[in-house]
């Protein structure tokens, strides 16, 4: 039940999206509505208008541009994303987190987009979005932008979008060859969020080294985070069990974790280390596959 | 059982006569009656957990469009008190008002009510109500509530002690005192939220002077009559209906305050009225379930025999008594703690206590559950520190086969039971032998596997109502059937039991089939209104539906069929000894070519015109059965578990069971009971836990929070079932809606437990959540990382 | 502001004037009087309100009916053609994989969805497919075999093809 009157448009481009957008009162945009209704459901968000995607269908594609670059539309859903043969063999951490986010129905109408711009500290798809050095690009009154997913994440339900932007997407850079990703997580039993959720990008030299590495963690902290330090103590190891660990080790530190009847930040830092060590690990065995 | 015909359907796994309509979107749930012109009440309730309600104005919610009208509790005075069913010795009963009209008890406590054309009118008005309240000190936990100068929930009572229940039997000091093993264990049984996946739901209206009311509930003839009482009505003019109920286990078996205000307020209003709970409301002020805190100690020998076992326990009953809720940790507790062991010397003292929390009620198994958990647990600890194999300190102490009927300890009678093969099948089914293998390989994983038994016996059939009379429980335990069979045949079979998922549709035709020799598809099952019914029900709960309520349409069954036989011998001309009732004919034995069709049968009890001498026309009987004693179910369940070493999560990969229920009408229902039931067993033991801050809030207050098993929670189930029949009723069936549960819980810990015992660890209190598995890991020096 | 909106809902067109705030599940079960689709909770967790919406199985409860403008629905009320019951639910009858029958509209829906997409799953991946789901009945083990059995069925007719490639385009 919502009992908070709002109006409602669902406009048919880009142009028009933002335009209502910046029309008078509080509005909000809405795409799946698995982020924000449960919100209005609950009385927490109680936007004026709401202004639906769903006429905008250029926003639901999924496309390889001629460098490589895979663009995902804002209103792809988790599932579509989950099952797309391009994600899965280029980007197989967004495919795995997409696959674990919520349950079927919800992965089989919310969508990337709403999930990075309501940025639930949980949510899944954050932790590939960084851990890919993806880009999100914005619209708004004065046209288009990209920005950094590193930038892009402020903090908890915050992120650089201004009010009156829309996401219409994500960007994700082409990879070298030789490089495998993973997402492993840790559900949280009841709200199937992440308790954590680890994406580890790896890239291999030809005598299995790493090259380059990026881990993308989710549900830990205030807001998705590189594991820099991990990142750091991996990056040129031989990739053995030894390195990982030791890498894996230092997926929490310095941050502050978050803490609930699931997991104490104390906890959570240690699932951190234990899930960024099988992210890695698979990751590597996938880029040396 | 009575030797009328051969069972034919009794035992067969006969499809649910239940499913066509709800598989298609058919049935009707509670939510899903609206009448015309209905309007909607939503409950404004108390964010505190202990206030006083200093004033409440009403204004701004009266002015909102669509509002009706506006109530406090003292408005609505004239409901009257919600019931307490039993009273137990030295009760201290507490004064229950459907809306809180002093102070606020409890975070979710009504406070005001408001009624509006629309469920978002009432919802926005009743947002608009303003309660000046003045907090006061909170108590939440059970124990510190008996301490001197704790916040009093109920002022008049003087303390927040509700009772002291204390049961003994045999030299307790003796048995101390010949130990040579003594353990004390603090074992927690924590507090559950029932989670019906149907939330509560009530509809009534008022129309020519009679109240008609729909509601989600297992015992409607309860809720007829208080509503009669309370409200002033005939019972004749109140008519409550449970129509499809989505499921149960205790929470929907009280008469609760939205059941009286809606009928109340559809009565006074003049005009229909639902109120429909919101799950997370529901969460607040649906009853929960479990909630005791038990300081036990076990007297043995160092050969595994049992001496003696003391208990102290303290039960959380919340903020007010409920319908049951002084028989739960009491009468469906204490008694059966013993469980399946001959134990010499028992000494339980089970003190209530209330808290500025939810009320605490029946949840599936109800005290059985706790006992079991109890007994299993303290018997592993035994096994653990005498290092003895746990199967076999079970079968050391089981109750012999031939010792039945069995007077136990605390001073009940057990009517039957064979308890060893139970526990051989399913120690075959576990391969328990080859277990230490598993682990060891397990081991090389960097895990802990573990396996864990559990040997349980439990009450069902409640209850002789003589014994309910002695024991506090106002009201019979009887069952009612009335078997109507109509000119042409067709047959309709009313139950006082109200269904919610069981299939009494399904088995008591079964039953009836056998009885009549006809097919269960011609026999139609009515239940749940009470303007249908027998008369007086008394409900489905505690695993008596079959027991009692089964065995009323057995008998009834047998009535109808006595006539039957009359009347075939006398249109055949022959004895009614030689007539044969099957097959959909009556016929004398030997000669079936000669048969009569049993609507021919009908037929003449209508015509009325050709019956034996002095045989009263028409084809029907009614029976209230009230059953002898109580029946004691049984059975082994083992749980065989993996911890991952580094996170402490638990996976179950395998479960195996084998249960006695006595004879089983139909087996696959039997086996959906056990499913659901281990699944539930499972969830307290692994998942599930109420938690509330010290202020009374409810931290697992939604479905987000608190953890309902999903199907990736809960592994297949590999069941097995022997059969010792009770002499208690013809039928010699037992029960089996509880005993899933009962079972399932010590199985799963004692499984953790032993996955741990190499760690040096001896116990850990549900919920076996993996922080909390993977801090006890830590804290043993064992853990990986 | 009431908006006019068209769903087809089990294959006839619902044209009606609705306020936005009014939540697809509201609209099935109280503007259109289809009660087989319920509610089992507040915070999308539960699955009861499951329905197909052009062909993905949605919680109701998560959708605004103004959302649904053009779409196709189908709910418990709509899975049998011609009076024969769609596989999935012959298949629940059959291995009682159902009790109190709440919870169990939701979970037929879903198993169509996913059933349709993966047509030989494992046990465990139905598990997966319907932890959106919460049955408190049946501990789920019937639910799989029910799944399971009707995947077979299922996979005997024809038509069971992936539908994710459509659903891009949406």
């Amino acid at each position: 039940m919502i009992t908070h009157p709002f109006t409602y448009q669902a406009p048919t481009t880009i142009e028009e999206a933002v335009r209502a957008l910046g029309g008078a009162g509080e509005a909000k945009v809405i795409a799946g509505g698995h982020s924000l209704l449960p919100l209005m459901k609950l009385g927490l968000a109680q936007p004026e208008m709401l202004v639906d995607l769903r006429r905008i269908a250029s926003l639901g594609e999924i496309r390889t541009e001629a460098d490589g670059t895979i663009a995902i539309g804002a209103l792809a859903t988790h599932r579509v994303i989950t099952h797309d043969q391009t994600v899965r063999a280029k980007l197989t951490a967004l495919a795995e987190a997409a696959g674990e986010v919520g349950d079927l129905q919800v992965r089989a109408r919310g969508t990337i987009g709403g999930s990075l711009a309501h940025a639930d500290p949980a949510a899944d798809e954050p932790a590939p979005t960084i851990a890919f050095d993806a880009t999100i690009r914005a619209v708004g009154p004065k046209g288009q932008r990209d920005i950094r997913a590193r930038d892009y994440f402020k903090g908890t339900f915050e992120t650089a979008l201004a009010a009156n932007e829309i996401l219409v997407e994500i960007r994700f850079p082409a990879q070298p060859a030789r490089t495998g990703s993973a997402y492993a997580k840790f559900a949280h039993p009841a709200s199937r969020f992440a308790v954590t959720g680890v994406a580890a990008v790896v890239t291999i030299k030809s005598d299995g080294s790493v090259e380059r590495a990026a881990l993308g963690v989710t549900g830990a902290a205030a807001a998705a985070y590189r594991a820099t330090e991990a990142e750091r103590a991996l990056t040129g190891t031989k990739g053995d069990a030894k390195a990982i660990a030791a890498a894996a080790a230092k997926a929490a530190d310095g941050i502050t974790a978050l803490s609930d009847l699931v997991a104490s930040s104390e906890y959570r830092k240690h699932l951190v280390t234990v899930y960024a060590r099988r992210a890695i690990e698979r990751a590597i065995e996938r880029a040396r596959a | 059982m009575t030797a009328s015909t051969t069972p034919t359907y009794i035992g067969a796994r006969v499809a649910r006569k239940e499913d066509p309509r709800l598989i298609t979107g058919e049935g009707t749930f509670t939510d899903d009656v609206t009448l015309p012109g209905m309007a909607y009440l939503t409950l404004v309730r108390s964010p505190h957990a202990h206030a006083r309600i200093r004033r409440i104005d009403t204004t701004a919610a009266k002015k909102e469009p669509g509002v009706v009208a506006v109530f406090t509790g003292k408005d609505l005075e004239a409901t009257g008190m919600l019931p307490v069913f039993i009273t137990v010795p030295s009760m201290s009963g507490s004064k229950h008002m459907p809306i809180a009209t002093d102070k606020a008890r409890y975070a979710g406590d009504a406070v005001a009510a408001v009624v509006a054309d629309s469920r978002e009118a009432a919802k926005r008005a009743a947002d608009l109500i303003a309660v000046d309240y003045e907090p006061l000190p909170i108590v939440v936990d059970a124990m510190k509530a008996l301490e001197p100068g704790a916040p009093i929930v109920h002022e008049e009572l003087g303390s927040n002690l509700v009772f002291t229940y204390p049961v003994k039997g045999g030299d307790i000091d003796k048995a101390f005192k010949d130990a040579e093993v003594k353990i004390s264990q603090r074992i927690v049984n924590q507090r559950l939220i029932p989670n019906a996946i149907e939330p509560r739901a009530v509809t009534a209206k008022f129309e020519a002077g009679e109240l008609t009311l729909w509601s989600t509930t297992q015992i409607p003839h309860f809720v007829q009559l208080i509503a009669a009482l309370n409200l002033g009505l005939g019972q004749n003019k109140v008519r409550v209906i449970a129509p499809e109920v989505g499921g149960g286990f205790g929470s929907k078996l009280q008469v609760y305050a939205e059941e009286l205000l809606v009928g109340f307020l559809a009565k006074t209003l003049g005009r229909p009225v639902k109120w429909t709970e919101e799950r997370r409301e529901g969460y607040l002020a649906t009853i929960h379930g479990r909630d005791h805190v038990s300081d036990v100690e076990l007297a043995a020998k160092r050969d595994g025999t049992i001496l003696g076992l003391r208990v102290r326990t303290v039960a959380n009953v919340g903020a007010y008594l409920q319908a049951f809720a002084p028989g739960i940790p009491t009468i469906l507790h204490v008694f059966i703690v013993p469980g399946a062991y001959r134990i010499p010397a028992f000494d339980y003292e089970m003190r209530g206590a209330y808290t500025n929390t939810t009320p605490v009620d029946a949840y599936r198994g109800a005290g059985r559950p706790e006992a079991a958990y109890l007994i299993e647990r303290m018997v592993d600890r035994l096994a653990d520190e005498i290092r003895m194999d746990p199967a076999e300190v079970r079968r050391k102490n089981f109750i012999a086969a031939d010792a039945f009927p069995f007077n136990t300890i605390s001073g009940i009678t057990y009517d039957s039971g064979n308890y060893e093969p139970a526990l051989d099948r399913a120690l075959a089914m576990a391969d328990y032998k080859g277990f230490e293998k598993r682990r060891a390989e397990a081991k090389t994983r960097g895990n802990y596997r573990g396996i864990g038994i559990s040997s349980y016996v439990e009450i069902c059939g409640l209850a002789p109502s003589k014994v309910n009379a002695a024991l506090g429980v106002g009201w019979g335990g009887y069952e009612s059937a009335r078997i109507r069979v109509h000119a042409t045949g067709s047959v309709q079979v009313f139950t006082g039991t109200s269904p919610h998922g069981q299939g009494h549709e399904t088995s008591w035709a079964q039953i009836a089939a056998d009885a009549l020799g006809i097919s269960p598809n011609d026999i139609e099952v009515r239940h749940g209104d009470t303007f249908e019914s027998p008369g007086m029900g008394v409900g489905t709960f505690g695993s008596r539906s079959l027991a009692v309520g089964g065995v009323a349409v057995h008998k009834a069954a047998e009535k109808v069929r006595e006539k039957v036989v009359q009347i075939g011998a006398h249109l055949l001309e022959a004895s009614p000894a030689d007539v044969v009732v099957a097959g959909g004919k009556v016929f004398v034995k030997g000669v079936p070519e000669k048969a009569k069709n049993f609507g021919d049968i009908s037929m003449a009890a209508y015509l009325a015109n050709n019956l034996p001498e002095g045989m009263e026309p028409g084809l029907e009987a009614t029976v209230y059965y009230d059953p002898p004693n109580f029946t004691f179910p049984f059975g082994t369940h083992i749980a065989e578990v993996e911890i991952d070493g580094e996170t402490g999560t638990v996976q179950i990969v395998k479960y195996s069971a084998c249960d006695d229920c006595g004879r089983q009408i139909n087996p696959m229902i039997v086996e959906g009971q056990l499913h659901g039931g281990i699944t539930q067993g499972i969830g307290q033991a692994l998942y599930e836990g109420a938690v509330y801050d010290s202020d009374g809030q409810l931290l697992s207050g939604s479905m987000m929070e608190y953890h309902v098993p999903t199907a990736e929670d809960v592994p297949p189930f590999d069941l097995d079932s022997t059969e010792t029949l009770t002499n208690t009723n013809p039928l010699g069936v037992k029960g089996i809606g509880e005993a899933g549960t009962i079972g399932s819980t010590p199985a799963a810990v004692n499984a953790v437990i032993d996955a741990l015992s190499p760690l040096g660890i001896k116990h850990l209190d549900m919920p076996l959540t993996p922080e909390k598995l993977w801090r006890a890991i830590r804290a043993s020096g064992e853990g990986r990382r | 502001m009431p908006h006019a909106v068209a769903v087809t809902v089990n294959g006839t067109s619902y044209p009606r004037e609705i306020e936005p705030t009014l939540l697809l599940v509201e609209y099935l079960r109280e503007t259109l009087g289809l009660t087989g689709t319920h509610v089992g909770c507040d915070t999308s967790q539960c699955g009861a309100c499951t329905v197909l919406v052009d062909g993905r199985a949605t919680k109701a409860c998560t959708m605004l009916a103004v959302q649904a403008d053009g779409a196709e629905v189908i709910t418990i009320e709509g899975l049998a053609k011609n009076g024969d019951m769609h596989p999935i639910q012959r298949a629940f009858a059959k291995e009682h994989a159902l009790q109190c029958g709440f919870c169990t509209p939701g979970l037929m829906i879903t198993a169509v969805d996913f059933l349709e997409r993966n047509p030989s799953p494992s046990d465990a991946e139905i598990r997966h497919a319907i932890k959106g789901n919460l049955c408190r009945c049946t501990g789920y083990h019937n639910i799989v075999n029910a799944i399971r059995s009707a995947s077979a069925e299922m996979r005997q007719s024809a038509g069971a093809r992936p539908k994710v490639a459509a659903e891009v385009k949406r």
